[in-house]
């Protein structure tokens, strides 16, 4: 059954029609990827699902209610997270308080609560911390929980950003091009731990991607935005080989060379 | 025709263009300090009694100052051109000073500066005449930058304990009259280190020589000592309790005057403890936070006040206190709701308006009789616990203490909080923060309306102490006082905040005759501050480590991006 719908949704900025009549189905437990050139309106397309845009027409669907007109923090707390394509982190909070903003929603304490810290309190404040250093365990970060994140480097701040969304416990985490910036290796690193956080957490993962390497090696299934619609949608072999991808990434009349390295690296 | 004036700007040594240069940019300053009236003002105090006066010490400070930023510009090793170049700047900075006496003579500078008179003229020149006088200026601005260079010349740890007697020197100078007073029984000790107009001769000596001694001795020692302290909890726990009893004794040993101004240190501690949360904490600029604290005071006054057909509703100023927090906290929130979609800028133009407006309205003639208009709110009752009524400075002490420890606690608690959390993330990345399930409507307005009340009471204590509040004293410079503490105290810290609030409130209080240049040097400790120590006096863990340390080279990141398909 599908977990997100969204149906035919517009997005317009002005005159610019940035996502138009798109049509996404996301199935529980699948690695969805959506690809495109730059500027074809993935980033749109998760701005709107978070909440932080409003779309013109059509719905957003979540296990069937509509997401639109929802603010993004109870988007978020419908267990809808996301991560940046630059990241975005609490860069002078250390690593362990940034896990624990992502618990936020989780975690009940009010002022009066924080002011006379009663035995409950300290109890989930206990909790939450023992579980922010799972979780950045779980990502790498054992017993690095007090570093400023900003003094991380460059790879493993994009698994603290990944820590702290999934300490936000998502059914369904957004990934704005995870491996951006990152050398090969890092990108091999990168596309096993995302496949962890499917097998092992049974999150459902919708990735934007630029580099078709990546998307091809972990995704089930594959939708291809260009100008803001929808040109091809299907298994990663499917899209490989389909003329139209080919002429949005590579222009049209593209030498038979040069759609041949285009396979090839996508393979 | 550009080379050709490198070239032959060339000729000049470098070190001699920055001589040059700081040495002109301390002579303005000395000019400056000169016609603004400070060397006439400060006059009237001695640091060493009968030798050295206030204004001396200024020009002193500036004198040895440009010449050790001139020393390190210059980037030279060798200590006989270093001589050198302090020399000149300290000749040229008074040089400066000497032109400004010479054009006084020939022109009649009154007409543009008041304070260009002969009696200026005079204290410039020592009172010994036109050309000797000139002669020594200019001898004394070369010899300090030649002290300059000798301290600098010395080894590192011997430097800054000889810059520490100095800074101690001037500060016993400064404040002789509240060291005299704590220490008033220990007159044979007094007695040998004051005169009744500042310090001694032989007193400044040994201070000096004990201040050295001591910092050197620290500078062996401290770290051993300090490690000592941390280490062992009864000595630190010792410690506390003994902060807690001078904090306890405090009025008892410093007398009326003195606990009037610890009382006004602590009012606007409570403030700055409650503008901390909102902009320290939650990132939030408030320019208005005066509005607050008159809301505080206008409501207790209102309450306790026999002006008003409604007086005598409340008989105790207990009763009043929880309403005027209350409205102060009422009031955050109410302010809240409109700017929850505002930021930086306009969200300070929109507080800085609301300030204004409850300023306005307490004094308009519309709501005159609810709330006294321009004649304001007389009478309000002051607090009593039994039958003893709070009234002087030394016992509204104790209610401030009571109030600051209070609210310190709670902003302590909050601070690691999933609330003050939610705040610090705010802070940082409102967007990323309102993504991972923060509320902004609801953690925005509790940081308003939990900043609102502390400054509510704030304003409670400070109308019933006052038992008359007016308009007047709740304008916009309150609102940049309490700021401003808090930047220099460092943004976010608590212990930055009791800083602050001593150095911007206390220290001035204690000052009363420079008052006239209050706001001169505000300015002046903001713009020194921003430019050496952005983060404040004693700042935040984490702001520290944001502004000094390194950032990390994202090592990767560069050969990815161009392997990136385009």
């Amino acid at each position: 059954m599908s977990l997100l719908q969204l149906k035919k949704m517009v997005k317009r900025f002005g005159g610019l029609v940035a996502v138009n009549n798109l049509d996404l189905d996301i199935p529980e437990h699948v690695i969805y990827s959506v690809i495109g050139p730059n500027g074809a309106g993935k980033t749109t397309v998760f701005n709107c699902i978070t909440g932080f845009y409003k779309p013109e027409g059509g719905d957003i669907l979540l296990n069937g209610d509509s997401l639109v007109g929802l603010s993004p923090d109870r988007i978020a707390r419908k267990g809808i997270t996301r991560t940046y394509q630059n990241i975005r982190l609490f860069s002078n909070m250390t690593t362990l308080e940034n896990i624990l903003v992502g618990l936020h929603p989780h975690l009940t304490t009010n002022v009066f609560g924080a002011i006379f810290r009663p035995p409950g309190v300290r109890q989930e404040e206990a909790q939450a911390i023992a579980e922010a250093r799972r979780l950045l365990q779980f990502v790498g970060l054992a017993g690095q929980g007090d570093l400023l994140a900003r003094n991380l480097p460059y790879g493993m701040q994009r698994r603290l950003e990944i820590g702290r969304a999934l300490a936000n416990r998502p059914r369904l985490l957004l990934l704005d091009e995870p491996t951006a910036g990152m050398n090969p290796r890092e990108t091999e690193d990168m596309t096993r731990f995302i496949r962890r956080l499917r097998d092992e957490l049974g999150i459902t993962i919708l990735l934007i991607e630029h580099q078709m390497r990546v998307v091809m090696g972990i995704s089930e299934k594959v939708s291809v935005l260009d100008y803001g619609e929808k040109i091809a949608e299907g298994t990663p072999t499917e899209i490989q080989n389909d003329p139209q991808v080919i002429e949005a990434y590579l222009g049209r009349g593209s030498s038979a060379a040069e759609v041949s390295t285009f396979t090839r690296t996508a393979a | 025709m550009s080379t050709s004036r490198a070239t032959r700007k060339s000729t000049m040594p470098q070190w001699l263009k920055v001589a040059l240069q700081i040495g002109l940019v301390g002579g303005v300053v000395v000019v400056i300090i000169a016609l603004e009236g400070m060397i006439q003002a400060f006059n009237t105090r001695d640091i060493i009694g009968s030798v050295v006066a206030m204004s001396q010490a200024l020009l002193l400070i500036v004198f040895l100052g440009t010449a050790y930023i001139a020393i390190i510009r210059s980037k030279l090793t060798d200590f006989r051109r270093l001589l050198v170049v302090a020399v000149v700047v300290g000749l040229v900075s008074s040089a400066l000073l000497v032109a400004l006496i010479l054009l006084g003579q020939v022109l009649d500078l009154g007409n543009v500066f008041i304070n260009a008179t002969p009696a200026l003229y005079d204290l410039l020149t020592f009172k010994l005449g036109l050309a000797a006088g000139s002669i020594v200026l200019l001898v004394v601005g070369g010899v300090s930058g030649a002290a300059a260079a000798i301290i600098h010349a010395l080894p590192t740890r011997w430097r800054r304990s000889v810059i520490w007697g100095l800074v101690a020197v001037f500060a016993f100078g400064l404040l002789r009259d509240l060291i005299v007073t704590t220490f008033g029984g220990l007159t044979f000790l007094t007695g040998l280190l004051f005169l009744p107009n500042g310090l001694s001769v032989p007193g400044a000596i040994t201070l000096f020589v004990i201040f050295v001694a001591l910092d050197y001795f620290w500078s062996q020692r401290g770290a051993q000592i300090r490690s000592g302290i941390g280490a062992r909890k009864p000595v630190r726990s010792s410690l506390l309790i003994g902060g807690i009893i001078v904090l306890l004794l405090l009025p008892q040993i410093l007398g009326l005057y003195f606990s009037e101004v610890l009382d006004n240190v602590g009012l606007y501690l409570l403030m700055g403890l409650g503008l901390n949360i909102v902009v320290g904490f939650a990132g939030l600029l408030d320019l208005g936070y005066v509005a607050f604290f008159a809301i505080g005071a206008y409501t207790v006054g209102v309450l306790t006040s026999p002006d008003f057909g409604h007086a005598s509703i409340l008989t105790s100023w207990w009763f009043a206190l929880p309403f005027g927090v209350i409205a102060a906290f009422l009031a955050g929130t109410i302010l809240g709701i409109p700017v929850l979609k505002m930021r930086g800028d306009y969200l300070a133009i929109v507080t800085l308006g609301f300030g204004e407006i409850i300023r306005l309205l307490a004094l308009s003639d519309f709501l005159k009789p609810f709330i006294g208009g321009a004649q304001g709110v007389n009478d309000i009752l002051k607090p009593t616990i039994g039958p003893i009524q709070i009234s002087n400075p030394p016992e509204f002490y104790y209610l401030i203490l009571a109030g600051c420890l209070l609210v310190a606690f709670v902003a302590i608690r909050v601070k690691d909080s999933r609330l003050g959390r939610a705040w610090m993330a705010m802070r940082e990345d409102e967007d990323v923060a309102q993504a991972m399930g923060i509320n902004l409507v609801t953690t925005k307005l509790m940081a308003f309306a939990l900043g609102a009340s502390f400054g509510g009471l704030s304003g409670a204590i400070f109308g019933s102490k006052l038992t008359s509040i007016y308009p007047q004293s709740f304008n916009f410079f309150v609102s940049i006082n309490v700021l401003s503490l808090i930047i220099i105290g460092g943004m976010g810290s608590i212990p930055g905040v009791v800083v602050g609030a001593i150095a911007l409130v206390g220290l001035p209080e204690m000052l009363r005759e420079f008052s006239d240049y209050r706001y001169l040097f505000y300015g002046l400790a903001l713009v020194v501050m921003m430019l050496t120590r952005p983060e404040g006096l004693v700042p935040a863990a984490t702001v520290k480590r944001e502004l000094h340390e390194e950032e990390p080279q994202p090592e990767t990141l560069g050969e990815a991006a161009t392997a990136m398909p385009k």
